[in-house]
């Protein structure tokens, strides 16, 4: 893990201070439902334990958890909600319209840091945990591993909209994306529908 | 359409500049150097005149893929004393040393694609024409998403090498035109946009001619390969699905998963039909069409107004559009193709082709 300096770490600041909403998280719209206990197919077996743990490594120290995991306010301020891990943005949180963008403040969050809109339009962070329904379960390796290369959906599908840095993580050696996908197969799975993402209305 | 392109654009430059880059680790795939221009590749005996080198083979898919009203070319290279091996007639398997293009033009030439086959791989390259056709230069590796304008206010991408791979490495075919569907000498004179074979043109029987097609099952020579279909509308139809769909929605390629195949084998076994059959009609889609609930099957057997397949290739909204690439503009003349089948030849339960069910 060679990362001159995260830009997924800028790019959350952004959120946080953008948009105008507060931090309150509307914590009580979070409830998705934790699946069943994660399967033991999914359990790190002893020949992938160290591409887990390195999986784990690069998640953590990647900020996966900045968008990836809903904002909660904690004791010291706003964190990661890890009960929810990875889950994406709460389903059943259905933000209002994001507020117009003004002069150059083009970006807005919602305080879970869940969900972002800008030119593009709204999208919303995926369930990056193995539950099949909403999440990678069904994904296989190659499919995750296309996908942050090629920067589309399952690697062949629509474009990954921002702020998804797959730009810079495409940069990352098989090995390394490999272990990701190990590391997230092990994490506990959450059925979290994310929304589909909302595409901007064309400029008039 | 190209006001949302140029969004997404811009919002991806955007935040490829705010998400700073990564030393890239030895495993990262690395491409092999190509020529910086199209005239070093070999598609050229004589660069002023544009006369094609004779080893290069031109060819004409009976099932072209839609590229947005592109006009084509294209020829196929084999090394001296290579050939290409025919014994499983759905996957060919190309010879190291093959070489492939195709030139699109807008009016005017726009880009030549340059497939080759080395020893480290499928390598995968466009090259770019000047405005006065001077010149092609290699493109940029993330490709060029506003080229030559195709369309009022709708521009020609010219695809990464990303999404070169996204199409070619989907599946087991790595050659998608050059098959033995696409070269019969059977010509379905019913697809949309269908090219007539020119002069010179290689098709099956001129492969196995020159032995450039060996241990090709000799029965599909004596009576080619074809879609059996019980209608012109039915053939036309899954052919143009097989040719822009079927390369990742296969049956055998990193979709899989998905369950659902729109491409056509010539083998399988006996009680197996078309996968568009098996897996399309009736069946549910996992797509949700936005503000179209009631859109849930992908082919609605009998109705093609709640068909997702056809509600997706008739749009061009970038979150729903198929194909997600290589395509701005809405092909109408396949939709109304793929509106016709639906309505007229798939039924609820529809059957496996009679003249399939003995296998091939």
């Amino acid at each position: 893990m060679q990362l001159k300096r995260s830009g997924i770490a800028l790019a959350a600041a952004v959120a946080l201070v953008s948009g105008g909403q507060t931090m309150a998280m509307a914590q009580g719209n979070q409830s998705p439902a934790k699946s069943a206990a994660t399967p033991a197919a999914m359990q790190a077996s002893p020949g992938n334990a160290a591409a887990v743990a390195r999986g784990k490594y690069i998640v953590t120290a990647g900020g996966c958890n900045d968008c990836h995991s809903p904002w909660k306010m904690g004791a010291n301020g706003p964190e990661p909600d890890m009960t929810l891990m990875l889950s994406g943005h709460p389903a059943t949180m259905k933000p209002p319209p994001p507020p117009a963008p003004s002069g150059p403040w083009i970006m807005s969050a919602t305080a879970t840091n869940t969900a972002w809109a800008g030119p593009w339009g709204i999208s919303y962070t995926a369930n990056l945990t193995p539950d099949a329904e909403t999440g990678l379960g069904q994904w296989t390796e190659q499919q995750f591993i296309d996908t942050i290369r090629t920067g589309r959906h399952q690697g062949r599908g629509r474009e990954i909209l921002p702020p998804m840095p797959w730009p810079a993580f495409k940069n990352y050696n098989d090995a390394d994306l490999k272990a990701i996908f190990a590391y997230l197969k092990t994490i506990p799975a959450i059925k979290n529908k994310v929304p589909d993402p909302v595409l901007a209305a064309p400029p008039k | 359409m190209s006001a949302r392109t140029r969004a997404l654009w811009i919002s991806a430059a955007l935040f490829a500049t705010l998400c700073t880059t990564r030393d890239a680790g030895t495993e990262t795939p690395v491409q092999a150097s190509r020529p910086a221009h199209l005239r070093d590749t070999g598609l050229y005996s004589d660069w002023s005149t544009r006369t094609i080198a004779p080893a290069n083979l031109p060819y004409s898919p009976q099932y072209p893929l839609w590229s947005d009203g592109a006009r084509k070319a294209r020829w196929l290279y084999l090394p001296p004393g290579r050939f290409i091996d025919g014994s499983n007639p759905d996957v060919w398997q190309f010879p190291v040393g093959t070489r492939l293009w195709k030139e699109f033009r807008f009016g005017r030439r726009a880009e030549t694609r340059f497939i080759e086959h080395t020893r480290s791989g499928w390598q995968f390259a466009s090259y770019v024409w000047n405005d006065d056709e001077s010149d092609a230069v290699l493109a940029p590796a993330d490709g060029i998403r506003q080229s030559v304008p195709i369309a009022d206010g709708v521009r020609h991408a010219i695809p990464s090498q990303a999404d070169c791979r996204a199409c070619h490495m989907a599946g087991p075919v790595r050659v998608l035109g050059v098959t033995a569907l696409q070269l019969s000498p059977d010509r379905d004179p019913n697809v949309p946009h269908a090219e007539t074979p020119q002069p010179g043109d290689v098709d099956l029987a001129g492969l196995v001619a020159r032995r450039l097609l060996r241990r090709f099952p000799r029965e599909l020579l004596q009576e080619p390969p074809r879609i059996e279909a019980p209608s012109a509308t039915a053939r036309a139809a899954m052919g143009y699905l097989h040719a822009n769909c079927g390369g990742c929605h296969s049956d055998a390629g990193e979709l899989s998963s998905l369950e659902f195949g729109l491409n056509y084998r010539l083998t399988g076994p006996l009680d197996w039909g078309p996968a568009v059959l098996l897996t399309a009609v009736s069946r549910p889609s996992r797509f949700k069409m936005p503000d179209a609930d009631d859109i849930v099957e992908r082919v609605c057997a009998g109705r093609p107004e709640k068909s997702v397949v056809l509600a997706r290739m008739a749009s061009r909204n970038p979150l729903v559009q198929m194909p997600p690439l290589g395509s701005r503009v809405v092909d109408a003349e396949a939709v109304a193709l793929v509106r016709r089948w639906i309505a007229e030849d798939v039924a609820p339960g529809s059957p496996v082709p009679a003249a399939r069910q003995g296998g091939k």
